[in-house]
């Protein structure tokens, strides 16, 4: 039998090789590790964090032809995206540094899991073949869930670890259903044929029910409404890093896919699909706003909060074509940004044995700590949209796609959203500045990796939203990459 | 009327506007980071340091604004999106640079002011760091070239005002007010903002995708009027606002929680003339729509007598100040709204200097009085504080409307133009003019009643009444010959470029009637409450009469009851309707559909099984249910 | 020879069973067991694509469904052991710590 090797480009999959290197090293590593020594682990996988990092950077542009039969490019919108998993990894590995000693978590796989759940989020941006990015999907997920329970202490983690993975196994399957159905109705599942096929005979049935299953599947990683229900327990019962890592990167890696799929691969028809999305946008936003008020418990109202911002994101994804693609992969730099930084805040408040995630546990914070107040009011500021903090810059890009594209009610809907949103961002600031809180004894230090992420965060949410035009301009280019 | 068109001005690229608002900033940065480390002294200096030069160089851009022209400092490009180009640009024109004098002179004084002030205070590094940003948004918010870059100082300064209302943050009643005003101001933002959408969407729909206010101005004409009046009573809504007038005028009476220069700075002289300023800058558009006018300048009116009349009977030296810049600023909007928009930024110049010298004034008198701000415990503090005395009566004096002094121009001017102004009416001016007598009345009561007579307060207290040091007293002198003279600066004439040219020609009566009631209501002031000794029960006309109208004297007392009524109308029903939300919807409706469904399909289902919250059941159904609404839509 | 769409409906059914399950059972491991009803009906669906369109995509598709579904349950019976070392239970309906 006569088999011909296809031509295989290896620089394509390079950040993912060396992530999935490192992961390994840090698996097998903690093997012959004492138990205080486990923070070289972190260190090992930031070190491989970033030289993956330094990699995409150099393959920026270079690499836009597809390779592996055309099932993977990596073409600029992969390396963005790349660049984001980077930075989200980084800072998570960053803030675990402390956390994982406040929480008692001492189990070496932890960083190896966090390693893996990225090489996931990098082939979900750069697959171009439904399979793959299903492979990707699950690479994440399935370290993912493990990551959600890996706090053993607690009872909440077990029950936020077992809730997501049941959902989200329950939710693959549609998805997998999704792409099943898409096969039936293209003949192929990678997105080039698709996209093709798309364009010469529009849609199908099939194509349609596989389509309305491919956004309930995204639609659950992204956390909109209604398949947004598992966010808050979830959310709330991992540990806060996982939690960040979860809301951040996870979000990021299913909108690359989703957005790769949609706003490309099926942008020849999209009038079948921009009409759910718009509702899904409008309800995810509000739905998520308005519950998010009355939270006590501050990972919960962040869950809610990110549940709103996915809906902003929707917003981006409506709008479709450069304007709101570029503002969707900007939005997402700077919702990374500082939601990141507000759950490292949020670490940085918990002491042993006492995670102190109560909404009460901010009272005083501004005055008894001054530094971590300034930066989680920087952190509310932005979430809630106050210019000039990125949160403004990116939620303008975004509605000013919206108006351009013509969705002024969505538009609409958005800024009344986010004017609302304000109230439970500004209750924290409230708390920590007007309030007097109960003393709490041991000070959380600054000076330590968790602090440097967290002024990482500060200062990234500062900067990208006074000069944002450079950030935006490589988001635009990045996306028109995809052709 | 005809406005030359806004393309057609001079226009002069300068490249120092950005240190006006940069030296606050930095002052702001260094507060922050520095300011803890090298303590009261330095900050002292720095901080109105830092105002000063701002004020140098807005002085430098004002005197070489050319005529009728504008200057433009273009820092860098900020947003582009798609069609869409907003750069950071700074921009003097006649009437940011009236403006930026204001703040920043103004702005100079008060500071200057407040090192005396809070000289007690532990927390003077913060307090001067919120006081340098506040001013910081502020010059942004007046000097910003396009509508987002004025929304950006808009968001700062609330934000500033919300933190410094708070600023004493132990204190409950301080950190609701501080809330109160965040709310009202969030309304007004979403007024702000959709107006702002709306306007971008609706010239973008004729293909001019722009937020700059010249190319704004350019293309206004193409938009049909009932979008214009629509777009016009969004941004009134902001206005109204964060300039507080009715309904939204409920938190700045509040806000008189905050320490006295804050009041004085913030709650009187510039933040809440932005409103002011907003629609100013957007004249072009409310002169387009005659309803949006009107309504305006109907609010305005219907503000400026309806705060006064609840100044009358307040006993709160600090919130007698606090309704009469709730009236103040409803001439300014009457002025605005029957299109005399010079006449309105003359009176946002003139009300800063008067109001602001009242304010720091009256917390002269606080601080002197440790603390107390109820006028009934003062009385006979002429001679004690000379200075204050004799600064306070010009205050009183200018805002009153006496002959020759600033607020006699400025207020004069709005109340002729609202008499004949094409866009004016007769009733417009008898409410203001009537509003002009109150303001008289109620300010010389609350001058009679504080400096004259004899003194009330507790012996202990009376013992240690001081007159304020230097530096407080400093800035009054100043603010008292600015209150004089201001009305000889043709702020008028220099924004002719902007507005026109014109002079309504008006019967003597109508020009003369408002001083006449002024002199009027000094000269009641000065029979209830010199020749009968005011507070005594039972005793003197003012008693007398208050008895007399006992109902409306307690509905002035209670301020209309407002603030009842909003609780009642609003606030309530809202915390009701999210409590249902949260309470029915979640555990009786969703809970109830699993409950529903289980029961048909599974009939030996225990019921409260599934009353139970928190159930990966219940998210799988949700779950569920999306996706076939999704497909259903697909598949009919 | 049994038309394609015969299978694409038969797949469709076990999908809703499979669905069904998830929504009705309480004990965990048979919801789990459903949620494998579930990828086992789309493999149906994968196979009778790759047979009507004669290549062979779909089947190596199912390979690779059926070992990420391999190593779903290698993880989830893992996390449903954790859960029933602490709660001792596998009733869903008992794992309500977290709610609202």
């Amino acid at each position: 039998m006569d088999m011909t090797l296809p031509a295989v480009n290896w620089l394509s999959v390079l950040p993912t090789l060396l992530l999935s290197v490192t992961g390994m090293l840090a698996l097998f590593w903690d093997i012959w590790m004492k138990d205080d020594e486990r923070s070289l682990l972190g260190w090992l996988s930031l070190t491989g964090i970033v030289v993956t990092a330094l990699c995409s950077w150099l393959l920026w542009g270079q690499n836009d032809v597809e390779s592996f039969s055309g099932m993977f490019a990596l073409d600029a919108y992969a390396v963005f995206f790349h660049l984001v998993f980077c930075l989200v990894a980084g800072l998570t590995v960053l803030m675990s540094l402390t956390y994982l000693e406040t929480a008692e978590i001492r189990h070496g796989e932890y960083y190896a899991l966090i390693l893996f759940a990225t090489v996931g989020m990098t082939v979900m941006a750069a697959a171009t073949d439904l399979i793959l990015i299903f492979l990707g999907l699950e690479t994440m997920s399935i370290a993912v869930y493990v990551l959600a329970g890996i706090w053993r202490q607690h009872l909440t983690s077990h029950e936020a670890a077992l809730k997501y993975f049941l959902l989200g196994a329950f939710a693959s399957g549609f998805l997998l259903y999704g792409i099943a159905l898409i096969y039936g109705a293209t003949g192929s599942v990678q997105l080039g044929p698709i996209a093709e096929h798309v364009g010469a005979q529009g849609s199908s049935p099939l194509l349609l029910i596989g389509m309305g299953l491919l956004i309930v599947g995204f639609g659950f990683k992204v956390a909109a409404v209604p398949f947004h229900v598992w966010t808050p327990d979830v959310y709330q019962g991992s540990p806060t890093t996982v939690t960040a890592f979860m809301a951040v990167g996870v979000k990021a890696a299913a909108f690359a896919a989703f957005a790769r799929i949609f706003l490309h691969t099926l942008g020849a028809v999209h009038t079948d699909w921009q009409g759910i999305l718009w509702v899904v946008a409008a309800l995810t936003m509000t739905v998520g706003n308005i519950t998010a008020l009355v939270q006590h418990n501050i990972k919960r109202m962040l869950a809610y909060s990110s549940i709103a911002h996915a809906g902003y994101l929707l917003v981006a994804m409506v709008a479709g074509k450069e304007l709101g693609g570029a503002a969707l992969m900007y939005y997402l730099v700077a919702y990374g940004l500082m939601n990141l930084g507000a759950f490292g805040v949020v670490v940085a408040v918990g002491r042993k044995g006492e995670p102190h995630e109560e909404l009460d546990d901010y009272a005083g914070l501004g005055f008894r700590h001054p530094a971590l107040g300034m930066a989680m009011t920087v952190f509310m500021l932005s979430l809630t949209g106050v210019p000039p903090l990125v949160g403004f810059t990116g939620k303008f890009y975004i509605f000013s796609a919206a108006v351009q594209a013509g969705y002024i009610w969505l538009a609409i809907i958005g800024v009344l959203n986010s004017v609302v949103s304000a109230y439970y961002y500004i209750r924290v600031v409230v708390n920590m500045y007007m309030r007097e809180g109960e003393a709490i004894v041991e000070l959380p230090s600054l000076r330590s990796a968790l602090g440097a992420a967290i002024l990482i965060a500060a200062i990234g949410t500062v900067l990208m939203g006074v000069f944002p035009s450079a950030s935006m301009s490589w988001a635009g280019a990045s996306f028109l990459s995809l052709g | 009327m005809e406005h030359p068109h806004a393309a057609e001005v001079a226009v002069q690229t300068v490249s120092y506007l950005r240190y006006i608002v940069l030296f606050p900033l930095l002052g702001v940065v260094f507060n922050l980071f520095l300011g803890p480390r090298y303590g009261r002294q330095v900050v002292n200096w720095v901080s109105p340091g830092m105002i000063f030069l701002a004020f140098c160089f807005a002085f430098a851009a004002f005197v070489q604004l050319p005529d009728g022209g504008a200057l433009v400092d273009s820092v860098y490009p900020w947003i582009y999106s798609g069609a869409l180009h907003v750069d950071i640009a700074l921009r003097v024109d006649p009437l940011s640079g009236t403006m930026i004098m204001v703040i920043t002179g103004v702005g100079f004084l008060i500071h200057v002011y407040s090192v005396g002030y809070m000289a007690h205070d532990d927390d003077v590094v913060r307090y001067f760091a919120y006081l340098n940003l506040f001013t910081t948004a502020m010059l942004l918010l007046v000097l910003g070239d396009n509508i987002l870059l004025l929304f950006v100082g808009w968001e700062g300064v609330g934000l500033c005002s919300y933190l410094l209302i708070g600023f004493w943050y132990t204190d409950d009643e301080k950190a609701s007010a501080g809330k109160k005003a965040f709310i009202v101001n969030r309304i007004g933002d979403a007024g702000f903002l959709l107006g702002l959408f709306l306007l971008f969407w609706s010239l973008g729909a004729h293909g001019v995708w722009t937020l700059s206010f010249s190319e704004i101005a350019a293309h206004a004409s193409v938009l049909p009027v009932t979008t214009v009046t629509l777009i016009c009573l969004l941004f009134f809504v902001g206005a109204a606002g964060k300039s507080a007038q009715i309904p939204l005028y409920v938190w700045l009476p509040d806000a008189m929680a905050g320490p006295t220069p804050v009041s004085a700075l913030i709650h009187a002289a510039t933040m809440v003339t932005a409103g002011i300023y907003l629609i100013a800058r957007m004249h072009f558009l409310y002169s387009l729509s005659q309803t949006a006018l009107a309504v305006v300048a109907v609010v305005g009116a219907v503000t400026a007598l309806f705060a006064a009349t609840i100044a009358l009977v307040q006993t709160d030296i600090k919130k007698v100040l606090a309704y009469s810049t709730v009236s103040q600023l409803g001439y300014m909007f009457l002025g605005l709204g029957v299109g005399a928009y010079a006449a309105g930024v003359f009176h946002v110049m003139t009300h800063a200097f008067f109001k602001a010298l009242l304010f720091l004034g009256a917390g002269s008198v606080i601080h002197g009085m440790s603390e107390e701000q109820d006028i009934r415990k003062m009385g006979g503090l002429r001679s004690k504080m000379p200075t204050t005395y004799g600064t306070f009566a010009i205050g009183c004096l200018a805002i009153a409307g006496f002959p020759l002094l600033s607020g006699f121009f400025s207020k004069d001017l709005i109340l002729e133009h609202a008499f004949g102004s094409p866009h004016g009416s007769p009733l417009l001016w008898l409410i203001g003019t009537l509003g002009a007598g109150l303001t008289a009345f109620y300010m010389f009561r609350l001058f009679f009643v504080t400096f004259w007579g004899e003194n009330r307060s507790d012996p202990e207290i009376a013992h240690h009444i001081h007159e304020s040091p230097q530096v407080m007293t400093m800035p009054l002198v100043v603010l008292a010959i600015l209150s004089l003279i201001g009305g000889y600066f043709t702020v008028p004439e220099l924004l002719s470029p902007l507005y026109g040219h014109e002079h309504p020609h008006v019967s003597p009566l109508v020009k003369y009637l408002p001083t006449l009631l002024g002199l009027g209501g000094i000269g009641l002031a000065y029979r209830l409450y010199v020749q009968d000794p005011p507070f005594v029960p039972g005793r003197g006309g003012a008693d007398r009469l208050s008895r007399q109208f006992a109902g409306l004297h307690q509905l002035l007392l209670n301020k209309y009851y407002v603030d009842e009524l909003y609780e009642a109308a609003i606030v309530r029903p809202l915390l009701a309707a999210s409590d249902w939300l949260w309470k029915v919807w979640d555990t009786v409706v969703i809970d109830g559909l699993v409950n529903g469904t289980a029961q048909v399909i599974q009939a030996n289902g225990s019921v409260l099984r599934f009353w139970q919250t928190g159930n990966v059941q219940t998210y799988a159904l949700s779950f569920c249910c999306g996706a076939i609404v999704i497909l259903g839509y697909y598949l009919w | 020879m049994v038309p394609t769409s015969y299978h694409l409906i038969l797949s469709g059914i076990l999908f809703t069973i499979g669905v069904t399950g998830v929504l009705l059972r309480r004990n965990i491991i048979i919801i789990f067991m459903s949620i494998e009803l579930m990828l086992n009906a789309v493999n149906l669906s994968f196979v009778a694509l790759a047979r009507h369109f004669g290549n062979m995509d779909g089947q190596i598709i199912v390979f690779f469904v059926m070992s990420v579904a391999a190593a779903e349950v290698a993880v989830g019976l893992a996390i449903i052991l954790l859960v029933f070392r602490g709660r001792e239970t596998v009733n869903v309906d008992e794992l309500n710590l977290m709610r609202w």
